[in-house]
């Protein structure tokens, strides 16, 4: 790994793709998330990649769908009113194993709302906004160094389950700067590579195989059903399995445990400090996976635990999935604030010995 | 002996889903038997759209994709950047290329992507059943305007060949028929261009078949093919609106 660098959260996202071997970046401009399609426009042409400012959202996911069908290492972003318009791209790069890496640099909303940081997309990026039996593998950086990290694997992760991978980060990490060691970069293929590795992938068949062909459309119920069920459903299996990540911090013995993610868990840990000056013991269960939900990091919540609080960003959103996870063994609250309004760590501390009292 | 006709090994030996008499057949040949005289089939890449032909893939004995209804033309974008020497095109309908997919259209020709475009104008929905296109003509009836288009209405029919020939990264732009054999050979010497166009990285290069829907215009194939030749032409003027010197 490189030495430490202070960068900005969307130009080291940037970089950091380009060193996971990405080639291929197709991006419109929304804010929060600006410096990537600018980053890569001056950065990617130096390492023999290519650039197209799209013309829309719509058109970028589905360029973004051309080069992964094609065998290219590809990266898209933006932020959440764009998200929404790329989610019938998604739904056909999950039918059809096309593997990408997808940034939301999230805003507030509902409608344009605003440019402020936010966690409002928790049901757009877990439950998809597209149509049809599928699923984006969901990663949740709480800090640039993390975001990096996470980016440059999402390209193996894409790869091997092929299918897209989103980095769900928010206004604040694209916008802040902190020090930042990106992963060493590594070469992207060559057409000729991508022929032998990637046998499905569109190369033209230069007569030596059988034509391929990616298909989205499937007329015949049964093919269709045959492909969710052997193909998709043990794919999301797998997934489910293998991928789903948390961190767990205090949780053994707390009485509280919070449940968070992305920056919004930082927040958390000051409001941990501040409560644990009282003589509370918070625990913290941070989120790093949202699709799949890290289920299992919800058994080590013991018999000391009287409250479990959901804390975010949004109307309440990821507390649906807390809840599934406690499945009714305790009370299960929210500390949320939204419209691009942020938490601070005074007024956790508050609402939460609030909670405390009522239950 | 030297056979005097051989069938294309662009297309695949099956019989297709289209209906009898549809053009899709004539145009889909054409695309494939100039790939395999220019010994382009085993590097071409092909972008189907959302329409009659999302499966050409079926026929065409080239790697092919199932674009997302109206984005062809960006999707094809991205694979030219991935593949910088293999002839790629879409091969688009009416609806999917001059409704939903004008913007990739327009964008796709305004960056001058070095890409092909194949435009089957049929002046209707021809997958969904026969609804009125933005390429229907004024009168002409469709399920969604049973007594004919008006301009009240509708407005008027576009021609899109005439709208990018005002792109200057359009460079190869021309309007063919499909309605008799003199046009069918024309529409072969456009894919050739086209295709050379794009090998000699002049620009985007757009070919528009005026083509027949027997089924939903309610016409027997021959009637369909006569109904083109009064109706569509006067309208759609068949010409060559832009060919860079290189290819003439
Ligand atoms: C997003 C979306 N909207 C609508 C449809 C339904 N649809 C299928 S084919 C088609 C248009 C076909 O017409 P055209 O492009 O003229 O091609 P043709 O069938 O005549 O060859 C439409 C609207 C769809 N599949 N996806
Ligand atoms: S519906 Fe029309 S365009 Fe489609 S296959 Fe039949 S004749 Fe051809």
């Amino acid at each position: 790994m490189a030495e430490k660098k202070l960068m900005k959260g969307n130009e080291a996202f940037a970089q950091a793709a380009i060193n996971a071997g990405c080639r291929f970046y197709f991006g419109y401009p929304i804010t929060p998330q600006n410096e990537v399609p600018e980053y890569m426009s001056r950065e990617l042409k130096k390492v023999g990649g290519s650039f197209i400012q799209a013309e829309s959202e719509l058109a970028s996911i589905n360029m973004a769908y051309g080069a992964a069908a094609a065998g290219g290492r590809v990266m898209i972003s933006s932020s959440s009113p764009g998200i929404a318009l790329m989610q019938e791209g998604f739904s056909a790069a999950a039918v059809t194993q096309a593997p990408m890496v997808a940034i939301n640099v999230m805003r507030s909303g509902p409608g344009i709302g605003g440019i402020q940081p936010a966690q409002a997309d928790y049901f757009q990026v877990t439950r998809g906004g597209g149509n049809g039996d599928y699923h984006i593998i969901v990663y949740a950086p709480k800090s640039i160094q993390e975001a990096c990290e996470m980016i440059y694997k999402a390209f193996e992760v894409a790869d091997e389950y092929r299918n897209p991978v989103m980095i769900c980060a928010d206004g604040m990490l694209g916008q802040m700067m902190e020090p930042v060691a990106i992963p060493d970069p590594i070469p992207a293929m060559t057409e000729e590579e991508i022929f032998e590795a990637k046998p499905w992938a569109l190369t033209g068949h230069k007569n030596k195989r059988e034509r391929n062909a990616i298909k989205s459309v499937f007329l015949q119920q049964e093919v269709l059903e045959d492909f969710n069920l052997n193909v998709l459903a043990p794919k999301y299996e797998k997934a489910m399995r293998e991928l789903p990540e948390a961190e767990l911090i205090d949780v053994e013995g707390a009485e509280v445990v919070f449940v968070a993610y992305g920056t919004t868990s930082r927040v958390v840990a000051e409001a941990m400090d501040l409560l644990a000056d009282e003589g509370i013991k918070c625990g913290l269960i941070r989120l790093k996976t949202l699709w799949p939900f890290p289920e299992y990091a919800f058994d080590a919540i013991g018999e000391s635990t009287k409250n479990v609080i959901a804390v975010e960003l949004s109307m309440g959103q990821m507390i649906q999935d807390v809840k599934l996870a406690i499945n009714g063994k305790l009370p299960v609250d929210l500390i949320n604030k939204v419209g691009g309004v942020l938490l601070d760590p005074e007024e956790i501390a508050e609402r939460t010995k609030k909670i405390m009292e009522v239950r | 002996m030297k056979p005097v006709f051989e069938v294309t090994k662009g297309m695949r030996e099956m019989t297709s889903h289209y209906c009898p008499g549809c053009t899709h057949g004539i145009s889909h040949r054409l695309v494939m038997e100039v790939l395999d005289e220019r010994g382009q089939l085993g590097d071409a890449i092909g972008v189907s759209p959302v329409g009659c032909s999302i499966t050409a893939h079926q026929y065409m004995n080239v790697d092919m994709i199932e674009a997302s209804h109206g984005r062809a033309p960006a999707t094809a974008s991205a694979i030219k950047r991935v593949h910088p020497n293999a002839p790629v095109f879409t091969y688009q309908g009416d609806g999917d290329l001059a409704s939903i997919g004008m913007g990739e259209l327009i964008h796709a020709a305004g960056r001058g992507e070095k890409i092909c475009t194949f435009f089957v104008n049929n002046a209707i929905y021809g997958m969904t059943g026969g609804q009125m296109a933005p390429t229907t003509l004024l009168g002409q009836k469709a399920t969604t305007c049973v007594d004919g288009r008006t301009i009240e209405q509708a407005g008027s029919p576009m021609r899109i060949c005439e709208l990018l020939e005002t792109i200057p990264g359009a460079v190869y732009v021309e309007r063919v028929s499909l309605h008799n054999p003199a046009g069918v050979r024309t529409a072969k010497k456009a894919i050739h261009r086209a295709f050379e166009v794009q090998e000699k990285g002049l620009g985007y290069a757009f070919v528009e078949f005026l083509s027949t829907c027997p089924t939903n215009w309610g016409m027997t194939p021959v009637k369909a093919l006569d109904w083109l030749k009064e109706n569509m032409i006067p309208y759609y003027p068949v010409k060559q609106f832009k060919c860079p010197e290189e290819v003439k």
